[in-house]
């Protein structure tokens, strides 16, 4: 047996790799639900109700969608071009950090431009915060990949610098949390009494921007290059360290977009808990979605659905949520293997 | 001569698909006897070996190695059995040591010492019985590619190969080393080894083999004693039919499209420069050859002339005025085309259509991309089309990916997308490398079509033949540093060999 | 003068050796699994794996000894399965390394939490004490520097030169190091480069796991969340540090470890003037350093993140 590639991908084989694969991942809940002495029916029926059973419960994974569908697309964008940004953690904290200081209170504008100046400058902030990776990866020969995720670590703990210091809001009785975004920086809930938020528009607007960008650009098609062989692409005339340096630009913006809205659209003000893990979690959205911006958007509901779903089954059977991450993980393990089989097809000697 | 039978393949097929890459292939091996497996690329030399390696399954018949039967054998096996092969491609690890790089394989995977001390003093007498002093403690990168071969050649013996097949032995090799080479093989006969060449290189297989066998789509199609042969016969049993090879006939040279002036690129750790003060003119209406034994700094001045190196001194000049290093964007601009060394990595993108791989240098450009922002599809589909014909690229369609083009097929891809805009100078490093005789004129008559076009040319090739054939003028690169421009029409190789050697 | 004092006391030191151990054990594991070709970013998960295994299995009754045998199967498991997606199918080792992560340590966390439900601190377990070394403990300011520690430190240290000797003295760590270095040669030897590299990849996660067991089991007696905290990916920067070489690495790490026990000294001499945050960002700053001083001269090894597949080249 060995594997050949595929002259072209049926259609039908894209969209059944994330299928299997999401399959997968309930077979092993499954298992761990049993051990925890639950039925895998009754659990998965009570995921589901906590996900998509009520107005409420749909409010409540679209909004938790909201920052995995920007991670995602941030992580989609990067590992396009092979630039592996595992930093969208730190690039979200670095967003939030911006919207949190431009918009307690240091500048007052109306909504309609408060709102875009704050998501404008998350993004430059995220933006930024990728630019020493780039920097190390294209004149140093530095690993992106450690580079990303060690300023993870150093990102958080300037926040919690922050939090406890400059930023810190006095009125907040000792944690280490800051101010609340003014009301004119607040995104504007989408429906009465649920936390869904305008950053949902945010989320597709720049879905439907990446899709646009990948698809008719140079820039995308440049992308697609350097990230199939960055040498060939080189060679014929792609630069490199500029195309990167638009990826990274990208990237880090679209993570720090998911920060701004987190904390001026969901809690309203910056604390260290900000993210429980969205960052990485984007990594598996896009994995999921094999990369493809649209993709992103739905493979972010989904997993937002198994998050918000393993939260309600925890509280209704005792089950730890940590099941969701579990999901998530076996998920990404599971879709590289789908999607590996998109790519080639199984040949007999 | 011991008249004993080592090696007895007979009646071995093999096929992949509807392709029969082996079909009844019988072949005797003599002991003490060096014979020539002669075939174009795609012949069925390579899977042959493979079987005999057992990489492969033979779909039927059989192989007998002194007397004994080897069938479903493992790559083990056939090590066990005293068959040992040294690649065209060397198979050694560059970071180890010569002494590693042996020892690989040779000991029992799970033995907790290795008895490095008496693999040292048993090679040391091999090595001083054979005549192939290798220092044992080196880096295998700090050898010159003969002595590399000699690595390879040392391993198999280290292993008591009683039967040597060579592949390509002497494609990377000076005619001093290649002479070198033989009296080693000579002597390694007489000392009871049998060999198997396998090459391309007619000349050479009639000065050291006994016997030649010719295969030809995967058939024998000729085997002879040597000395009953002469190298036309040879040729035409190779190919078939005649494929004469375009001869250039020569132009007056234009003005110099481009120059390098004392130009120096330091390598990040060893003390001797990659290129050493370094001067080249390539001018218009003429192809300019570049010889040299490969590791000589070929593929870093072809890296310095694709944009894709920086110099640490010395000028680049086009047209005459010096401009500061141009990157690859600005080379195809300027009216330079580039066919690198390695297709696969440098060339193409394999998982890419070949209608995005033929507008891989022309991004931004109409008619395929509108306002130089967005992708015109239907352009760039039309425009692969026509250069598919054009070139005569087999392929399924345009949606295919390069990476399932044959070499041959890959590499008028690469020249359709470089030709197409009619470039002033083409770099043209390697370009016939692995192509078989078909494809090979083929090249040629677009370089030549492309040179009495007015282009200049600079060819770097490692195939004298091609040089020679092709080149008015002739630089040859040694040690990072390049000769003046020799006329090539009064060059013999010989001279061109003595000069790649380093000595005038 | 007061900083100087740092350096006088044997607690320092002693402290050095303490933080270097995971490092030491998790970096020779990473070392293994890059010698052979593949980056295996799954370290983070599985000292989580480790640590969390080690520590249960001494919780329900198991001895000390077979702790760290447990928690090194455990690592040898995750390290299975990432090399039957990297080195068997060939996958994107990034994308997989990081999936295993998470996966290793949301799993860890499900047991614990399951475990028990209702603590947020779990419970403390007897961790090794210290077996001062006869003779040589009793020395001045050494003896308690260096020679009194716990039978797992010693072990961490012992297996500097034992990862050596297998590299550089054995026919397997041979076969190792020419996976790393280009698999076709040990193909064209009739060798199985998929299975030296998953066991490469095997033992090295094994050491990762028992890297993360000393944590709970030697360094500390309980399981906490997030107690990995960034070392695995600070010993993926050390194996690049270390220029792939056990002894290098050994090196880094103590020189890591001991810039880490300095940085708490400060911490209690300064900490009134800088934020303790500073001081925790040290160790990650210090890694990005580490990496751009050698990255110049790094040699990677010439095969590490390429997948092999049988006969490509031949």
């Amino acid at each position: 047996m060995r594997l050949e590639l595929r002259e072209s991908t049926p259609w039908w084989l894209t969209v059944l790799a994330p299928l299997v694969s999401i399959l997968v991942s309930l077979l092993m809940a499954s298992v761990l639900i049993l051990w925890a002495g639950e039925s895998a029916f009754a659990a998965f029926q009570s995921m589901f109700k906590g996900a998509f059973g009520s107005t409420f419960a749909i409010t409540e994974t679209l909004s938790r969608a909201i920052p995995l569908c920007l991670t995602g697309l941030a992580a989609a964008v990067a590992f396009r071009a092979r630039f592996y940004n595992i930093g969208a953690e730190g690039q979200l904290y670095c967003g939030a950090l911006a919207a949190t200081i431009l918009g307690t209170g240091w500048i007052t504008l109306t909504p309609v431009l408060m709102i875009p100046l704050l998501f404008l400058a998350g993004a430059a902030a995220g933006g930024l915060a990728l630019l020493l990776p780039w920097f190390l990866k294209t004149r140093v020969n530095v690993d992106e990949v450690v580079t990303t995720l060690l300023l993870n670590f150093i990102i958080l703990l300037l926040v919690g610098y922050a939090l406890e210091g400059p930023l810190k809001d006095p009125m907040s009785m000792g944690w280490p949390q800051a101010a609340s975004i003014i009301d004119e920086g607040v995104l504007p809930a989408l429906i009465p009494r649920s936390r869904l938020h305008a950053g949902a528009f945010a989320a597709l607007l720049a879905a439907f921007f990446v899709w646009v960008l990948l698809r008719y650009s140079v820039f995308g098609f440049s992308v697609r290059a350097l990230g199939l062989n960055p040498e060939a692409a080189r060679h014929a005339g792609i630069p490199p360290a500029r195309t990167l340096l638009l990826v990274a630009l990208i990237s880090g913006g679209l993570a720090g977009m998911a920060g701004v809205s987190e904390v001026a659209g969901l809690k309203g003000y910056l604390t260290l808990d900000l993210s429980p893990g969205f960052g990485y979690t984007g990594i598996a959205v896009a994995m999921l979605a094999n990369l493809h911006p649209i993709g992103v958007v739905v493979s972010a509901i989904f997993l937002a659905g198994i998050s918000v779903g393993a939260d309600s089954m925890g509280r209704a059977l005792g089950i730890p949520s940590y099941i969701a991450d579990i999901m998530v993980a076996t998920a990404v393990l599971s879709v590289l293997i789908g999607l590996m089989f998109c790519r080639y097809r199984l040949r007999r000697n | 001569m011991n008249e004993q039978v080592v090696l007895e393949i007979s009646q071995v097929s093999k096929r992949f698909g509807k392709l029969s890459a082996n079909e009844n292939i019988s072949l005797t091996l003599q002991q003490g006897e060096i014979i020539a497996l002669l075939g174009e690329n795609g012949a069925g030399k390579t899977t042959l070996m493979n079987i005999l390696f057992g990489h492969y399954r033979a779909d039927q018949g059989s192989i007998r190695v002194f007397g004994q039967s080897l069938s479903n054998h493992s790559p083990e096996d056939a090590l066990q059995a005293g068959i040992g092969m040294v690649h065209q491609h060397f198979t050694l690890a560059e970071n180890l040591t010569v002494l590693d790089n042996i020892m690989l394989g040779t000991e029992p995977l799970w033995s907790p010492i290795s008895h490095r001390r008496k693999a040292r003093k048993l090679l040391h007498d091999i090595a001083s019985d054979a005549g192939l002093e290798v220092a044992l403690d080196s880096k295998v990168r700090e050898l010159t590619v003969g002595q590399r071969q000699r690595v390879e050649i040392l391993k198999a013996l280290y292993r008591n190969v009683r039967i040597l097949i060579l592949d390509e032995p002497t494609a990377v090799l000076t005619p001093q080393e290649v002479d070198d080479l033989f009296t080693l093989l000579r002597r390694m006969v007489e000392g009871g080894l049998s060999i198997i060449i396998i090459s391309h290189k007619l000349q050479e297989v009639l000065s050291i083999s006994d016997r030649v066998v010719v295969l030809r789509h995967g058939r024998v199609v000729g085997e002879a004693s040597t000395d009953n042969v002469d190298r036309d016969q040879l040729a035409e049993m190779i190919v078939g039919r005649q494929i004469e090879r375009p001869t250039a006939i020569p132009r007056v040279a234009g003005k110099n499209l481009l120059s390098l002036q004392r130009v120096s690129v330091h390598g990040s750790r060893s003390s001797r420069p990659l290129l050493d003060d370094v001067s080249l003119n390539v001018p218009a209406s003429q192809i300019t050859g570049i010889a040299g034994v490969s590791g000589n700094g070929q593929s870093v001045l072809a890296d310095v002339l694709s944009g894709m190196r920086r110099i640490d001194s010395g000028e680049w000049l086009i047209d005459g005025h010096a401009v500061s290093t141009p990157t690859p964007k600005q080379l195809t601009t300027l009216g330079f085309a580039r066919i690198p060394e390695d297709r696969h990595t440098h060339g193409v993108v394999g998982e890419m259509n070949l209608w995005e791989n033929l507008m891989l240098d022309e991004i931004g450009n109409p008619p395929r991309w509108r306002a130089g922002l967005t992708l015109n599809r239907d352009a760039a589909r039309t425009t692969a089309e026509g250069l598919v014909k054009q070139f005569d690229i087999r392929c399924s369609s345009t949606e295919q990916p390069a990476a399932l083009l044959s070499g041959g097929n890959m590499q008028k891809l690469i020249l359709a997308r470089n030709l197409a805009r009619k470039p002033r100078l083409i770099l043209a490093n390697q370009p016939t490398r692995g192509l078989d005789e078909g494809a090979i004129a083929a090249v040629h008559a677009l370089l030549i079509e492309a040179r009495d076009r007015g282009a200049g040319i600079l060819l770097i090739t490692e195939d004298l033949d091609e040089l020679l054939r092709l080149a008015d003028n002739v630089v040859v690169m040694h040690a990072g540093t390049l000769s003046e421009p020799l006329p090539a029409n009064n060059l013999s190789q010989r001279e061109l060999g003595l000069r790649m050697a380093g000595s005038h | 003068m007061e900083y100087l004092d740092i350096f006088l006391s044997a607690s320092f030191w002693a402290a050095t050796i303490r933080i270097a151990c995971p490092l030491v054990f998790a970096t020779l594991g990473e070392l293994l699994c890059e010698r052979a070709g593949v980056l295996n970013l799954g370290i983070e998960g599985i000292m989580t794996a480790g640590a969390m295994s080690g520590w249960l299995w001494v919780y329900n009754g198991g001895d000390l000894t077979t702790a760290v045998l447990f928690a090194a199967l455990v690592g040898a498991a995750f390290g299975l399965l990432h090399a039957g997606f990297t080195v068997s199918l060939g996958l994107s080792q990034h994308v997989t390394g990081i999936g295993i992560t998470l996966l290793a340590s949301s799993l860890s966390y499900f047991i614990i939490k399951m475990l028990m439900p209702e603590s947020t601190t779990p419970p403390k377990i007897e961790s090794f004490t210290n077996w001062p070394v006869p003779g040589l403990s009793e020395l001045p300011f050494v003896g308690a520097a260096f020679f009194n520690h716990t039978p797992l430190t010693y072990a961490a240290f012992l297996c500097v030169p034992l990862i050596m000797y297998v590299l550089y003295r054995t026919p397997w760590g041979l076969a190792v190091r020419i996976a790393g270095e280009n698999p076709v040669s040990l193909e064209a030897q009739g060798i199985n480069v998929i299975h030296i590299r998953t066991l490469a990849v095997m033992l090295g996660s094994a050491l990762m796991a028992v890297g993360g067991a000393y944590l709970t089991i030697s360094a500390f007696d309980a399981f906490y969340f997030g107690m990995i905290n960034g070392r695995g990916w600070i010993c993926v920067a050390l194996v690049i540090f270390a220029s792939w070489r056990p002894g290098k690495a050994l090196l880094g790490a103590l020189l890591f470890a001991g810039l880490d026990a300095f940085q708490v000294r400060m911490q209690q001499k300064m900490g009134a003037f800088i934020p303790y945050q500073f001081f925790l960002m040290i160790p990650y700053v210090l890694s990005i350093v580490a990496m751009i001083i050698v990255a110049r001269r790094a040699e990677y090894p010439k095969a590490l993140l390429k997948p092999w597949r049988k006969g490509e080249r031949l």
